[in-house]
């Protein structure tokens, strides 16, 4: 299991889609590929964007399907971003 | 180009203001004021800084302004913006707790640090910087995304205390909606182009559900429904056209809308052209809801409309 810690990378407001893409890209992204779970732990963030989330999962969801939830798991969310990951994870798994 | 900075010009009562802009000879801008008093929206002040920053400082002419409040201008930074030496002589005051002075972002960096260090300029509570930092981060990183703006987004905010609330300016000097829209979709005019944008699921970087990996087409219908669950003002200018969501009623139950069109709003297709966007907010404190309780609203009415959007799309069976 690799633990991504969020906020030394994008601080208190999780915002930066640049940011989002390279920690899909060069984390989450090659540790699925490795067949390992992945969980993104938000402790130290107050809030975030559906943007950033977005970035940050859309594309994975894409690639993996919505198997891929049972391997993704969000940790020390905040109820408001616990409300914005479910909107994305929702409307992608919708399309 | 022309603008008239006039006696008054908010969210409510902005349309003459827009209606006076004139967008003709870009190579040289004329600011004149309203001689006796001038309180305006920092959308005002975003576009006419906007404006300057594409025009050779010699070819900017701006009258003296005489009015008392003109010193609002000064603290803003507009003069400092069109490079002008306004003449006046003000004390600087701490910007603390009442605005934040026009500002260009150009970098995703930038922006990172504005948003950091413009919520202790506004004295805000989580509580109530939550939906305005959320607001800001969306709107400049469209500009920075899609606009094409050489110039960066220009950014203002104010907080009226008298009624308790913030007013957002964000405006560019890019290609507008109607061109980033129709990358993907067709929209035949600047109106169409701006109610695409705010429908939820609709980017011009795909015409896919669920948008690419980097866009999903939801930012402008979140902050729609910031204001309208707020009961604020929420207006985009982008071409010949604008778009204002009216203040909703206090009594009525809160129902957000996917179509912008089922939303009591105004709209303009006939305004002087804007080349980019500008977008002014309006969040008052004492309605703020709860970010969470909005966010319950947002997740049915975006699920319902990729439903709608699927089944628009659906093939019938043919019976012969």
């Amino acid at each position: 299991m690799v633990t991504i810690e969020l906020f030394p990378l994008v601080g208190g407001f999780a915002e930066n889609k640049d940011i989002a893409r390279d920690i899909r890209r060069d984390q989450i992204l090659p540790a699925l590929k490795n067949g390992e779970s992945v969980v993104l732990d938000f402790s130290g963030i107050e809030s975030t964007t559906q943007s950033f989330v977005h970035s940050l999962i859309s594309d994975v969801m894409r690639e993996y399907g919505s198997d891929v939830m049972d391997k993704l798991v969000f940790k020390n969310c905040s109820e408001t971003i616990q409300k914005i990951i479910s909107i994305v994870v929702d409307y992608m798994q919708q399309t | 180009m022309k603008i008239y900075l006039p006696h008054s010009a908010f969210l409510g009562n902005i349309d003459p203001f827009l209606a006076a802009f004139d967008p003709s000879h870009k190579e040289k801008l004329e600011i004149t004021a309203n001689k006796n008093w001038i309180f305006v929206h920092p959308v005002v002040l975003a576009m006419v800084a906007a404006l300057g920053l594409t025009v050779y400082r010699k070819n900017i002419k701006c009258e003296k302004i005489v009015a008392r409040s003109g010193h609002y201008l000064e603290r803003m930074g507009l003069f400092k913006f069109l490079d002008i030496k306004s003449g006046m002589k003000i004390t600087e005051h701490d910007p603390s707790g009442r605005f934040v002075p026009l500002t260009q972002i150009k970098t995703s960096e930038q922006l990172t640090k504005f948003l950091t260090e413009m919520i202790p300029l506004l004295h805000l509570e989580p509580r109530h910087a939550e939906p305005i930092k959320y607001i800001i981060s969306e709107l400049v990183r469209n500009v920075l995304e899609h606009a094409r703006a050489p110039q960066g987004a220009i950014v203002s905010a104010q907080y009226h205390a008298k009624n308790k609330t913030i007013r957002i300016g964000i405006v560019d000097r890019g290609s507008g909606i109607k061109s980033t829209i129709n990358q993907s979709w067709d929209a035949s005019n600047d109106l169409e182009a701006i109610k695409l944008a705010l429908m939820p699921g609709v980017t011009g970087t795909t015409k896919r559900e669920g948008g690419t990996e980097q866009n999903a087409g939801a930012g402008l219908f979140f902050i729609k429904s910031i204001a309208y669950v707020n009961r604020n003002f929420f207006m985009i200018y982008s071409g010949n056209a604008m778009y204002k969501l009216l203040k909703r009623s206090g009594a009525k139950k809160i129902m957000l809308h996917a179509n912008p069109n089922l939303d009591r709003h105004s709209e303009r297709n006939n305004l002087p052209y804007w080349d980019g966007t500008a977008v002014g907010v309006d969040i008052s404190l004492d309605t703020t809801q709860e970010f969470t309780a909005l966010l319950d609203l947002i997740r049915d009415t975006y699920s319902e409309a990729v439903k709608e959007r699927k089944r628009n799309r659906y093939k019938r069976a043919k019976f012969i």
